[in-house]
């Protein structure tokens, strides 16, 4: 494998904080939020040669982008593989760099989700806007009542089965990543709640109960990510791309069996590329649309055995100050999440690699390495695993 | 029959065949003449070997639930007024699992690995839905 640790970083972050926002467009967010995120990294337009950006909504593309933003950008990258999408595209910036494609690109997303009263998780059918079903797959699956949030809750319920995990250590997850949005002023749920409160909560779909869902937001931001050539022009220290891994998962056939989920097989690429183990790791961006996302992702990363991801997730070690600190932000369970959150995931990830929250709770001590892992799609059907490691010089 | 207000499925050259099945109480999965593997859902060629020497073969209506769950929330017509209910994977006795509601049973008493049969509803006079109850 060609050494890449040190060509391409995230040089720039935005992040939107509106959590609603109806008299905005989308292409305005991404617009406001590109802008901020150049200014950012110290860049300005014309630094800009690539465009990556992934949308629910088809009017939104790469393509509508450009021309929002009057861009004639050479490299368009259009991947859609749901919410993990963004660390999708960060690993093709690395490609695209590494092969003198592309000298600085913007990776973009936002969604008006909440403004616009979608049902993200409970929605069933109809959910995505599709007037009928399509032959295969969705006529033997969507006939059946099928949400997202369904779809988790099967995997949730065969874990409990298989390995004796229970609601209340899937809650101590609910639990840690609210107490690191009490420190995000911009955070949608900001007040601490205990295992109790989770396990005592309304029940969406058994076993996961309304607070092992994430939170339904607008919102959207912007990542700049250049080569180490254009680094050097750049405002803050660059956070390198050190690794990055992509998989997907499905059902195989109906045979495959989804309690492995796709990080599984996008961390060994990444932990290989960057030169690390698990031990280095000094915190972790984890998608959490829902709890158990959290859980599956952290066994099939390796950070546990499969099984084991119960006893992993308890007493603290998910806290700043723990073992594994995850989420700081307060992840898509208590911060935002537009629908597909995982651009959010590198903005935490370079924040905390920056030291931007020195001297406060939220800061990780002596970040140097941090890992993103974005899932998109659902556990139960089908999903993308995406992996990507990050570091400071 | 009562009225039938959730989604109907769509059919098509690729699935016919399973949809004419159901309407006579049959349920069809496919098998590749050339790897021999099961598959599900139906599609066009062997997902195992990508040849195109598919058929169709009746299953024995049997299986296990794989996993569940209850569902207590989904705004979509159809299935709002029918909350809650149970949402399944089901792997049948062939290997392959489909999924499923699981149907003429308490959602409390549903678990995994409890034995299921296929069970057929008419939606309309062209399709019969396939759900899986307790086995008799």
């Amino acid at each position: 494998m060609p050494d890449l640790k040190r060509t391409a970083a995230i040089v720039g972050i935005h992040e939107h904080v509106t959590r609603y926002a109806p008299d905005k467009s989308e292409l305005q967010i991404q617009g406001e939020s590109v802008i901020k995120a150049l200014e950012d990294a110290g860049l300005a337009k014309q630094d800009v040669d690539g465009l990556l950006t992934a949308s629910s909504s088809s009017r939104n593309s790469g393509l509508a982008l450009a021309d929002y933003l009057n861009m004639y950008p050479s490299y368009v990258d259009n991947t859609t593989v749901g919410g993990g999408s963004f660390e999708f595209h960060l690993s093709h910036c690395l490609n695209a760099i590494a092969a003198g494609r592309m000298n600085c690109a913007v990776i973009t997303y936002s969604s008006l989700a909440r403004s616009g009263g979608v049902s993200v998780g409970t929605g069933g059918v109809g959910r995505f806007g599709h007037p009928r079903l399509e032959p295969s797959p969705d006529s033997f699956e969507e006939l059946y009542g099928l949400t997202t949030v369904g779809l988790y809750a099967m995997i949730a319920q065969r874990h409990m089965h298989l390995y004796g995990t229970t609601s209340e250590q899937l809650a101590e997850i609910a639990v840690a990543v609210r107490h690191h949005a009490s420190m995000n002023p911009e955070a949608l749920f900001r007040n601490p709640i205990t295992v109790e409160d989770v396990v005592n909560s309304r029940m969406i779909s058994a076993p996961l109960h309304l607070p092992d869902c994430c939170v339904i937001t607008d919102g959207g931001g912007a990542v700049v990510v250049a080569s180490a050539e254009v680094v050097r022009n750049c405002r803050h220290t660059p956070v390198w791309v050190l690794g990055a891994g992509e998989a997907v998962a499905h059902q195989g056939a109906g045979k495959r069996d989804l309690q492995y989920i796709a990080a599984r097989q996008s961390h060994g690429p990444a932990f290989e590329m960057a030169g690390v183990t698990h031990d280095d790791i000094d915190m972790a961006m984890i998608y959490d649309s829902f709890t158990i996302t959290v859980l599956e992702t952290l066994e099939d990363l390796g950070f546990c055995e499969k099984g084991e991801g119960g006893d992993f997730v308890s007493g603290g070690r998910l806290k700043v100050g723990g073992e594994l600190p995850i989420n700081t932000d307060g992840g898509g369970l208590s911060s935002n999440h537009p629908g597909m959150r995982g651009i959010f995931l590198l903005m935490e990830a370079t924040r905390q690699l920056r030291h931007e929250f020195e001297g406060t709770p939220r800061q990780v001590p002596n970040c140097n390495i941090a890992l993103c892992h974005g899932t998109g799609g659902a556990l139960g059907t089908r999903h993308s695993g995406g992996t990507a490691i990050l570091g400071r010089d | 029959m009562t009225t039938w207000n959730k989604p109907l499925p769509t059919v098509s050259g690729e699935t016919r065949p399973f949809w004419d099945a159901c309407r006579r109480g049959q349920l069809l999965i496919q098998k590749c003449d050339r790897c021999g593997e099961f598959q599900f859902y139906p599609r066009g060629i062997c997902a195992n070997c990508w040849s195109e020497d598919i058929r169709w073969v009746t299953a024995s209506g049997k299986g296990t639930v794989w996993t569940y769950t209850v569902t207590y929330q989904n705004r979509t017509p159809g299935f709002a007024e029918d909350v809650p209910y149970v949402l399944a994977l089901v792997e049948l006795e062939e290997g392959v699992r489909m999924f499923t509601n699981i149907v003429e049973c308490p959602p409390r008493d549903v678990s995994i690995g409890m034995p299921v049969e296929v069970t057929f509803v008419q939606a309309n006079n062209q399709i019969s839905v396939p759900y899986f109850k307790p086995a008799g």
